[in-house]
């Protein structure tokens, strides 16, 4: 099969530039994580993020043939040649593959994403009704993988100011929990002309999640509760 | 020591899976001055992949009570688990789960409200006479629901991260107290100095070693190399538990929560085999039982597919509803990886390298200990392990599933517990000595050496293929005899190996070659402890001495890197309060 690899070191090419490679490989039932890693192995200087290798961690975000997405569950036999890697798109990048995420760690850790709740702690769990729970499916199963947010135009644009889709889909995530108590807190947060507002839904983070989540639901939802507070 | 930078702070915790990460929130709340270290992004590590559970006899769906879930985990562990470990963990399992509900994880619940439980293997009510129902769940993915919250409280609590640093070796004075880690940070490749008065391993465990594994990628063991080069033991590294069901060919992990939920096992003829090894329990016996049973069958001619080389996980007949409801992540991972919904048609499974129930040896209060002066368990000043890389012992020779969940949680508690009285009692940091960044220095300069040699890929390869064939579910004297002598040769290879890649920034083919080093150790280790240990027990199956041995072989194995040596020392059998479980034969 062919590929062609975003390649960069920043200690020895002045520029960016792609590099052609060609790997034998049986492409029935392998994933694209497989002919990396042995792409890996033929030219060690190929430097890439990856742990899980089953779609759980997030490690190995990539712009696969155009389109952000996790290399360990994109079947490599989907994929039309030659097969073009890079790294995800509008974000610094520290060499090859590997991007620089600060900005999108910063923005996750912005919403304050923990449970916030004064009240004493009982002894034994709080209860949740089975409904109330729900509510959290398709929203705790964010792998911060960062396929969204670096394929968010508004993200793009505004990276300092818009708090990006992931970000926003874990702010409503403690939002949607009946256990948490900072709603009014979080929302004031979130009223403002850019972190949440500068979603124009576009949608291209619903369509490249890997988990199938979607985030401008989410912002929506958020959107219906700054309505409903106001009135 | 001049040259390279250093960074101060009160206590150190390497590995940021959920063992790090419950240690360093109980430090940080207690306005602890602690550091993070961690190869990969914190939600990256491997607690991420846990699927089926977290056990603790809460009684949401049926009686239960911490003594029952203790003598499960005796039996469970091959009686080689240490007691007194067993019954602390058991009884702070409850208020450890509730602890972790009230800091946010998503727990699916019963229509009452409470904690959604489900059953798993090797788990009873009134010691060993019906099936318990005790594993908490968030659907299929709470360990990836736990690490998220635990990720978020430790941001809230302001721990201090070192994400993507590398921790090479551990820095030691001449009184053999334990003073930082030498690191390095993966983006700029710059050696940094770490630290601290007390510092806690929980760096996972090691099953890349194996050729299949359930494992991630980053599962190398590198802190139980750390461990060896600091000339402290492993103990009963012979204990490497093989889940039953990896999907065929590609190892990725079925939980057990799908036989917990009602699935089964079938070979070629349609049989549900598992009455036959195990009448009482059938498909929820112990894993080390079901490992076998399968193994044996494909032996004997009944496994399926045209190469009769796996078994199938039948869930079809549980309906569409409970498995999109309980078993998402599971069926996710069936269509990608196999190719098949559950839902319509039954799984090709294979018991895969899962889980090392050996270690750091450790206390029940995460202090390593090692033989030294007066006995075989003085601990090693500043030192503390828990989790996949620590050896408490609460899992003995096979673990039960659910167990290993509790074990970070607990062991994670007791560790950050106990680090902070030994703050209080050591006020003061000690010097780190000049020299001691030496042999950590070289260590890291010996992979600059340019000229011609070996791949690491290759020789990591070559040592997985051989560990699978020599060291897995049965084993033979001297099937592992020949094993050891592939695998020194294989070490002696990789001191000549050489590796293409000079930059300094995020130079990955380095970062292999360090993991190999400490997976190399790690492998001598396990078939060492494996050949020397001449009985069969937990997940440790010895064709030519297929018995238990108790009156030879109910002790800790312990493995020095010096010599390549074994020694070995007591099972704890005397329980906190309780009273002992007396070694009986063990059936399901």
């Amino acid at each position: 099969m062919r590929f062609s690899i975003y390649r960069y070191n920043p200690e020895t090419d002045a520029k960016p530039y792609m590099r052609d490679y060609q790997l034998d490989i049986d492409a029935s039932g392998k994933m694209l994580l497989d002919a990396i890693l042995l792409l890996k192995a033929q030219d060690e200087t190929l430097s890439v993020r990856s742990s899980c290798r089953e779609g759980v961690c997030g490690s190995d975000a990539l712009n696969i043939n155009g389109r952000n997405g996790l290399a360990c569950i994109t079947p490599l036999s989907d994929l039309k040649e030659p097969i073009e890697l890079r790294p995800l798109p509008g974000v610094p990048v520290i060499r090859d593959l590997v991007v620089d995420l600060s900005q999108f760690y910063h923005q996750y850790r912005a919403i304050r994403p923990y449970l916030v709740n004064q009240d004493p702690e009982p002894e034994i769990e709080r209860l949740q009704a089975p409904e109330q729970r729900a509510e959290l499916d398709g929203l705790y199963e964010c792998i911060l993988c960062a396929c969204c947010s670096t394929a968010c135009p508004s993200f793009w644009w505004n990276p300092d100011k818009f708090l990006g889709p992931a970000a926003l889909l874990q702010a409503y995530r403690f939002l949607a929990d009946s256990r948490d108590q900072a709603t009014n807190e979080r929302l004031d947060y979130l009223e403002d002309p850019y972190r949440l507002f500068r979603c124009h839904t576009i949608m291209n983070c619903v369509d490249v999640c890997p988990k199938g989540l979607n985030p401008a639901l989410a912002i929506g939802k958020i959107r219906s509760l700054l309505v409903k507070r106001t009135i | 020591m001049t040259n390279v930078a250093k960074r101060t702070f009160d206590t150190l915790v390497i590995g940021a899976g959920g063992g790090g990460l419950r240690a360093a929130l109980q430090l940080a709340d207690a306005e602890c001055h602690v550091a993070v270290v961690s190869k990969v992004f914190p939600t990256r590590s491997h607690t991420v992949a846990a699927q089926g559970g977290i056990n603790a006899a809460l009684g949401n769906v049926s009686p239960d009570n911490w003594h029952w879930h203790m003598y499960d985990t005796v039996k469970g562990s091959d009686y080689l688990g240490d007691q007194d470990a067993i019954e602390y963990m058991c009884r702070s399992a409850a208020q450890l789960v509730y602890e972790l509900e009230h800091a946010g994880v998503p727990f699916s619940r019963l229509d009452n409200g409470k904690i959604y439980q489900r059953p798993f293997g090797g788990q009873s009510r009134e010691f060993g006479k019906s099936q318990a129902t005790r594993t908490c769940a968030a659907a299929d993915r709470t360990g990836h629901a736990l690490l998220h919250a635990l990720y978020q409280q430790n941001l809230r609590a302001k721990t201090h991260f070192f994400d993507e640093f590398y921790a090479v070796d551990l820095l030691k004075d001449a009184d053999g107290y334990v003073l930082g880690v030498l690191a390095f940070e993966i983006e700029t490749g710059e050696p940094l100095v770490i630290e601290a008065r007390t510092t806690l391993l929980a760096t996972g465990g090691a099953a890349r070693i194996f050729q299949s594994s359930t494992n991630a990628l980053i599962n190398t063991g590198d802190g139980l190399g750390m461990t060896l080069r600091a000339g402290i033991p492993l103990q009963d590294m012979e204990f490497f538990q093989f889940h039953p069901t990896g999907i065929a060919g590609v190892g990725n992990l079925m939980s057990e929560a799908a036989r917990g939920e009602g699935g089964y096992l079938l070979n070629a003829a349609g049989e549900r085999f598992m009455e036959r090894y195990a009448p009482n329990a059938r498909d929820l016996a112990s894993r080390d039982v079901v490992s076998r049973a399968i193994i044996t069958e494909i032996r004997e001619g009944r496994g399926c597919g045209e190469r009769r080389d796996h078994v199938l996980l039948k869930l079809d007949h549980l309906g569409a509803d409970v498995i999109k409801q309980r078993l998402p992540g599971i069926r996710e991972l069936a269509m990608r990886f196999a190719h098949i919904d559950p839902i319509e048609r039954p799984v090709p499974v294979f018991p895969t390298a899962h889980y090392m129930m050996g270690g750091i040896p450790t206390d029940r209060h995460g202090r390593v200990v090692a033989p030294a002066m007066f006995g075989p368990e003085e601990a090693v000043p500043g030192l503390y392990a828990v989790g996949e890389c620590a050896c408490v012992s609460v899992h003995g020779a096979n673990r039960l599933g659910g167990n290993s969940l509790l074990d970070i949680l607990v062991f994670g508690r007791a560790a950050g517990n106990h680090i902070l009285e030994y703050l209080r009692d050591n006020p003061y940091p000690r010097e780190t000595p000049p020299d001691a960044l030496e042999v950590p220095l070289q260590r890291l300069r010996r992979w600059e050496r340019p000229g011609k040699g070996e791949t690491v890929y290759r020789i990591r390869e070559e040592m997985r293929s051989v560990m699978e064939r020599h060291c897995g579910v049965f084993r033979s004297g001297d099937l592992m005899t020949e094993g050891i002598r592939k695998v020194e040769e294989l070490h002696d290879r990789l001191q000549h190996a050489v590796i293409h890649d000079r930059s300094k920034v995020f130079n990955t083919a380095r970062i292999e070659a360090l993991e190999l080093e400490n997976m190399m150790e790690i492998a001598l280790a396990a078939i060492i402890s494996a050949q020397a240990r001449q009985e069969s027990r937990g997940a440790h199956s010895r064709e030519d001495f297929p018995e238990r041995d108790d009156d030879h072989w109910l002790k800790h194995s312990l493995y020095f890197m010096e010599g390549r040596r074994m020694d070995y020392k007591p099972v704890r059998l005397k329980p906190l309060t309780a009273e002992t479980f007396a070694p009986k034969a063990r059936s399901y």
